[in-house]
């Protein structure tokens, strides 16, 4: 096994386990610490598919700003456990196939749709041109130069409305 | 050395996404619920950079940075509806949140 494999599949491991824990965890700081752990090891899989600039910026954005927004949010609100409902028997025995059944149709739709069928069968990775991240930038600020200004607005009404949407009832 | 084949980064962004879609549907607390959203987009980022690697075009990298972006702005958006629904209902659990359930 060479190394990209080795590499994979431990973050493979950890970003399933990642999952896993998500869903068993009972107390919600719990799952933002698991939901971390997968996009750590996101960001060690787009390094090793060539988007170093992608990872930067899962790892500095979206654990670093993101991730501690929700844990700020948990421990601003003092959230404890969550209450426990009974488990019914519809939700064991139909909802768990369901969930598989939707995880087998997702990866089959994956395989089978034109852009999937034609590299299942590809060469694989190709080899990874050394500028991404400046021929990134040129398509950024030329050709997606306008929606990348429609989301600074976006940016601008969300705070807008996070700050009406928080404030205290006067 | 060979290159991991592009199909095994797709398999891991669908199990991501089921996993996500899992936690929707079974988590009770509002919080966990929106991490989970995260999750789901954080597969669906995983497949976005796969495609763009696989055709070895970036506009797949543009689309992951405006995801992410995107996701920035729902998360200030939920997590203040979270504190405001708190204030209301002195409550997290998602069952509370009846009012326009049929």
């Amino acid at each position: 096994m060479s190394l990209p494999f080795v590499v994979f599949f431990a973050c493979a491991i950890l970003a399933v386990a990642g999952g896993i824990l998500l869903i068993l965890a009972r107390e919600p700081i719990h799952s933002a610490l698991s939901v971390i752990l997968v996009m750590m090891s996101l960001a060690i899989l787009f390094l090793l598919l060539g988007a170093e600039f992608i990872a930067a910026v899962q790892i500095i954005v979206y654990a670093g700003a993101i991730m501690v927004l929700f844990v700020f949010v948990i421990m601003l609100l003092n959230a404890g456990s969550e209450e426990r409902t009974n488990f019914s028997h519809i939700a064991k025995f139909v909802g768990v196939p369901l969930g598989f059944f939707l995880l087998l149709l997702t990866a089959h739709w994956l395989f089978h749709s034109p852009a999937g069928a034609s590299i299942a069968n590809g060469p694989g990775s190709v080899d990874v041109p050394d500028t991404t991240t400046r021929a990134l930038s040129m398509l950024l600020f030329r050709q997606y130069l306008f929606p990348f200004e429609a989301t600074s607005i976006l940016i601008l009404i969300a705070v807008l409305g996070a700050l009406i949407l928080a404030r205290k009832e006067q | 050395m060979t290159a991991v084949p592009i199909s095994y980064y797709l398999v891991l962004s669908a199990i991501l996404f089921g996993l996500g879609v899992v936690a929707v549907v079974f988590k009770r607390n509002i919080i966990t619920i929106f991490i989970s959203i995260e999750l789901m987009l954080n597969a669906v980022n995983l497949a976005f950079v796969t495609f763009a690697r696989a055709h070895n075009q970036l506009d797949g990298l543009v689309f992951v940075f405006f995801v992410i972006v995107v996701a920035a702005a729902e998360a200030a958006v939920g997590l203040a509806i979270v504190i405001s629904l708190v204030q209301n209902r002195e409550s997290l659990n998602i069952e509370r949140v009846n009012l326009l359930k049929f």
